[in-house]
């Protein structure tokens, strides 16, 4: 049995106390986690108290405690959202059925294939940015990052509970294995490759939060759909903590375009570098990289795995039940691109066949409104530059455009046309080295970085130059 | 098909198709079938033709004959009609069957025609066929199943393989099999026999070695008698032992529930499952072979596996869409071991002998059944010897490591046991026991686990010997069946058969192996092909006057 009161020290909702199986996962895999978190988690300020939300429990009030927590000391939740009473499966095959709230066999491979998948991303950017409190422009990002950091550390808890509770001794190996895959590692890498790309500054961390971790809500959200109740529980849970993430990064990319613009009124130029500001064209290459990598993401236009857990009832769309269709998708079709020799076209499918093109229209419609309210921001300071978000076929490595050479305005281009362009659209070493060099720690209360602007307010009610993290 | 439960039970009281008589040393069966006497009501039984219940019939003898008649040392099967020993299956029965059925009642038939050979080889009841009349496709085989063929020589007796040219399909029950390996006939005149509608008489039969002996009319009851005497000078059997009867088995089926003294089947429709489980005895076994022919029917080791052969064969007719079959035993260990101890006691004892060759026949049974096999190995399971040898038939086991925990009083945990019997008291089809099949190409893994006879495993060291797949604990069990359960039933019925009968015979070719997997592989495909089936196919254009159309690719 156990020596610590586990269900003291992990708040949680799914009876823990009374649940043998939960409780042995946890005593075997938190030990692992706890190293896994010491060695992989936040390379600096490990032990400075940190003003952290905590989930103690999913009501309103529950969900959003904040206090100075060490992260080591940081209460890994496991939550599920309040179940919803005779719940019906809304799309595929099995539409109207009442929800499983146990594996079905059937289902069992799939089902733990896409947990393993959503799972592996959560420690695997906790990797990618584990250097980057070094370098924090401000306590407040610090603490922001950190916030991100334990988050989704709790969002591989909550996928490593549902793979304890439900899938036995295969599982709990998937658990072990999500500890054992390392972002970066060429032997052992994260299973998505865009987890496997360092996150070495903090503009590539904003447009991570805002890029990546998007994709991720997507993908949660068509979880939150699965006839697999403990799921679609779980990951509705987790949507509301994945909000502060994109919320870290919209206003991180914003706070980066108001300092451009301030520098660029201060200094009458639209060369803000050397001022120790970034560029307008140089933020546009990260956006270029950041959206593309992240369309990837998606998979391919068509896929079959997507149309089997769809008719399956595993995963469905973004808000499937607000959806005016038959839910079947069988019969109704869409236009996806189609990439050839002879240029750029689309072809007609089923929706089914197309549910990763669907899921990515929508978050592509979702990326757009913060480029919208950046622009806003230029436009407001009577700047005529506009930041954009690329062609879907632009240095993408999945579908229909992989292998080919699209310009960021949608045109199929020769190998020779693309070589001559691409240090334009994409950041260069040069580009990077110098966001690189722009890179150093601030840790006095309410100091910011010179290439970022403050806040518009703190977290919390607390004021931007509260002590967000104790040094 | 009916919709009406196949029974198997039967004795020779109630006997439609077969007359009995013995004579000891001599036995002879005669085939007379009544035409009226089929399972369905669509065709007529003509010309000695065959359905399932004819051989039911001839099964039933078969064991009789081996337990109740111990003087027995010759069994003569022979027609009762006149000019035809037998037509083999019959065709509209065929026609109308569904594919499973056809399967079903092919596996059936090779099985009895197999423990034919079984009884002259190792029961030393020698089968002698005399064939007073055309013997066609299954007649002949039935004939091939005997180990000699006596013909009569009457300008019209043959024996064919007609299927093909008649048919468009394979002889289904070892009959080409047999002639190229048990008759050592060369293939191109086995060739020519198989595609020569009218079959082949007389000397010609003779000389292609398609029989053994040839007699004309008059003098082939002085044949039969003189190979008989012959023969019985062959047989060990005992002139003055006294049989043990088989009486009727007590079965009781209550909707989902199958209950017989120790064999109990409880169907799961949800996960298309039934549950198999077998008692241990609870009282002391006979020790020698007098007292278990002294206990007759009774005996635990007679009357338990004469209840899962017939379980088998219910499930296998009557429920074809429960495709698992979960294994489980209970009782003590110690009882399993007590009785099956007579065995290597007494081994030479003739009912011993039949008690050991009839598991063996039941759990080859199992084997060749198109069922997935999972044995639950839980605390107060008995998986000893002759019951461990469930867990080695099965495609997936598991054994729960540790005990049910949150029992008030939790039972100890399961062990198994590997005894004598599971070093080559029951052989496989491919002539293996079921430890060396597990250990096929490593031997140093099978020496290991031979080691460990006698040895109570629990989980751990079971698992270390490789005797069981998983060893889940009392947290995981419930899920780790329930989805095993749930996804086997997910899984195509036809691609698990086809994956299961290829992992499960390893090792060397047998006639038997042949048998159940080349003949009867091209056979479900033959009869799944429009050839065969459809509408302008053999089988539905046979006597109506029309030819097949036949679709000339080569596939």
């Amino acid at each position: 049995m156990s020596n610590v009161d586990i269900d003291a020290k992990i708040p949680n909702n799914v009876d823990l106390a009374g649940d043998r199986r939960l409780q042995r996962a946890l005593e075997q895999w938190q030990p692992k986690f706890v190293r896994w978190w010491e060695d992989l988690g936040p390379a600096a300020f490990k032990r400075n108290p940190v003003y952290l939300r905590t989930a103690v429990a999913v009501g309103q009030e529950g969900w959003a405690n904040f206090d100075h927590v060490e992260m080591p000391d940081y209460r890994w939740g496991v939550f599920l959202a309040e179940p919803e009473p005779d719940r019906r499966i809304a799309f595929g095959d099995h539409k109207g059925e009442p929800v499983w709230q146990e594996v079905p066999g059937e289902y069992r491979s799939d089902l733990r294939r896409l947990i393993v998948v959503q799972g592996d991303t959560e420690p695997a950017s906790v990797e990618q940015q584990r250097h980057l409190s070094l370098t924090a422009p401000s306590l407040y990002d610090m603490r922001n990052l950190f916030q991100v950091n334990v988050e989704e550390g709790r969002h591989l808890w909550a996928m490593v509970y549902l793979l304890h509770r439900y899938f036995g001794r295969d599982g709990r190996q998937e658990a072990d294995e999500m500890l054992e895959r390392h972002s970066g590692d060429p032997d052992n890498p994260r299973i998505l490759g865009a987890f496997n790309e360092e996150t070495p500054d903090w503009l590539s961390f904003f447009m991570f939060t805002y890029f990546t971790d998007r994709d991720g809500k997507y993908q949660l959200a068509s979880l939150r759909e699965s006839a697999f109740d403990p799921l679609s529980r779980t990951c509705d849970f987790m949507l509301k903590e994945e909000a502060h993430h994109m919320f870290v990064g919209a206003t991180g990319v914003g706070r980066v375009v108001q300092r451009t613009i301030d520098l660029m009124h201060e200094h009458d130029t639209d060369d803000v570098q050397p001022h120790g500001g970034i560029n307008l064209d140089v933020l546009q290459k990260y956006v270029n990289f950041h959206y593309s990598v992240s369309l990837d993401l998606f998979g391919a236009e068509t896929s079959t795995n997507a149309a089997n857990y769809f008719a399956a009832g595993l995963k469905g769309r973004f808000k499937e039940e607000s959806r005016d269709d038959d839910h079947q998708l069988k019969s109704v079709y869409r236009l996806v691109p189609e990439a050839t020799d002879d240029g750029i076209g689309t072809r007609e499918v089923t929706q089914l066949a197309a549910l990763n093109e669907t899921l990515r229209d929508d978050y592509t419609e979702d990326c757009q409104k913060g480029v919208d309210r950046w622009n806003r921001s230029l436009a407001d300071a009577g700047i005529d530059f506009r930041l954009r978000l690329p062609h879907a076929g632009f240095h993408r490595d999945v579908g229909t455009f992989r292998s080919r050479h699209v310009s960021p305005d949608g045109l199929l281009l020769s190998d020779e046309e693309w070589q001559a362009n691409a240090s334009s659209w994409l950041p260069t070493d040069a580009d990077r080295a110098h966001v690189q060099s722009l890179m150093v720690g601030v840790t006095e209360p309410g100091k910011m970085a010179g290439w970022v602007a403050p806040p518009s307010r703190g977290i919390h009610q607390q004021p931007v130059d509260y002590e967000y993290v104790k040094i | 098909m009916t919709d009406q439960t196949i029974d198997f039970r039967t004795d020779p009281s109630r006997y439609r198709h077969w007359k009995l008589s013995i004579e000891p040393p001599v036995a002879t069966l005669t085939m007379e079938v009544d035409p009226d006497g089929g399972l369905r009501s669509d065709y007529e039984l003509k010309t000695n033709s065959y359905d399932l219940g004819v051989d039911i019939e001839l099964h039933d003898a078969v064991e009789r004959l081996r337990f109740e008649h111990p003087d027995v040392k010759v069994v003569v099967v022979t027609g009762g009609l006149d000019k035809i020993f037998c037509a083999g299956a019959n065709i509209q029965m065929l026609a109308g069957a569904t594919h499973e059925h056809k399967v079903n009642f092919c596996k059936f038939t090779n099985e009895t025609r197999n423990s034919i050979e079984d009884a002259t080889d190792n029961s030393r009841q020698i089968w002698i066929a005399a064939v007073n009349g055309t013997a066609a496709g299954g007649g002949y085989e039935l004939a091939l199943a005997c180990d000699e063929i006596l013909l009569v020589d009457d300008r019209s007796s043959a024996v064919s393989l007609p299927e093909i040219p008649l048919l468009a399909v394979l002889p289904g029950t070892g009959g080409l099999t047999r002639v190229v390996e048990k008759r050592h006939v060369r293939r191109d005149l086995a060739d020519a026999f198989a595609t020569r509608t009218e079959g082949i008489r007389g000397q010609t039969a003779i000389d292609w070695g398609l029989v053994d002996h040839l007699a004309p009319a008059s003098g082939f009851h002085d044949l039969i008698a003189q190979r008989v005497a012959e023969r019985a000078a062959d047989s060990d059997r005992p002139a003055d032992a006294t049989g043990i009867d088989l009486t009727p088995l007590q079965r009781s089926i209550d909707g989902d529930a199958v209950e017989y003294g120790f064999v109990k089947v409880a169907i799961d429709r949800s996960t298309g499952s039934a549950a198999i489980t077998v008692s241990a005895p609870s009282t002391d076994q006979p020790t020698t072979g007098e007292e278990l022919q002294a206990a007759g029917a009774e005996a635990w080791l007679v009357q338990a596996v004469r209840e899962l052969d017939d379980a088998i064969l219910h499930l296998r007719f009557n429920e074809t869409e429960i495709g698992t079959w979960v294994l489980r035993t209970v009782g003590a260990i110690d009882g399993v071991v007590q009785a099956e101890t007579v065995i290597g006691a007494d081994p030479d004892h003739w009912l011993v002998r039949e008690v050991r060759l009839l598991w063996a026949r039941t759990l080859k049974r199992l084997d060749v059944s198109a069922r997935s096999l999972v044995a639950l190995v839980e605390p107060g399971s008995c998986f000893a010897g002759t019951l461990a040898e469930l867990v080695l038939a099965a495609d997936r086991s598991f054994m729960l490591d540790g005990t049910w925990e949150d029992e008030d009083d939790p039972p100890p945990p399961p062990s198994m046991r590997l005894t004598a019997a599971n070093l080559g008291w029951y052989p496989m089809s491919n002539d293996l026991s079921r430890l060396q099949t597990r250990f096929w190409g490593r031997d140093a893994a099978y020496k290991a686990a031979a080691e460990l006879v006698g040895k109570d495993l629990l989980a751990d060291a079971a698992a270390r010997a490789e005797l069981v797949t998983f060893t889940p604990d009392d947290i995981d069990w419930p899920d780790e069946i329930r989805l095993t359960l749930e996804e086997r039933n997910s899984f195509s019925p036809d691609a698990l058969t086809g994956m299961e009968a290829n992992y499960r015979f390893v090792g060397p070719e047998t006639m038997e192996t042949k048998i159940f997997s080349r003949l009867s592989a091209w056979q479900n495909w033959i009869f799944q092909r429009p050839n065969a089936v459809g509408p302008e196919g053999a089988l539905q254009r046979f006597g109506t006057g029309s030819r097949p159309d036949y679709d000339p690719r080569r596939v």
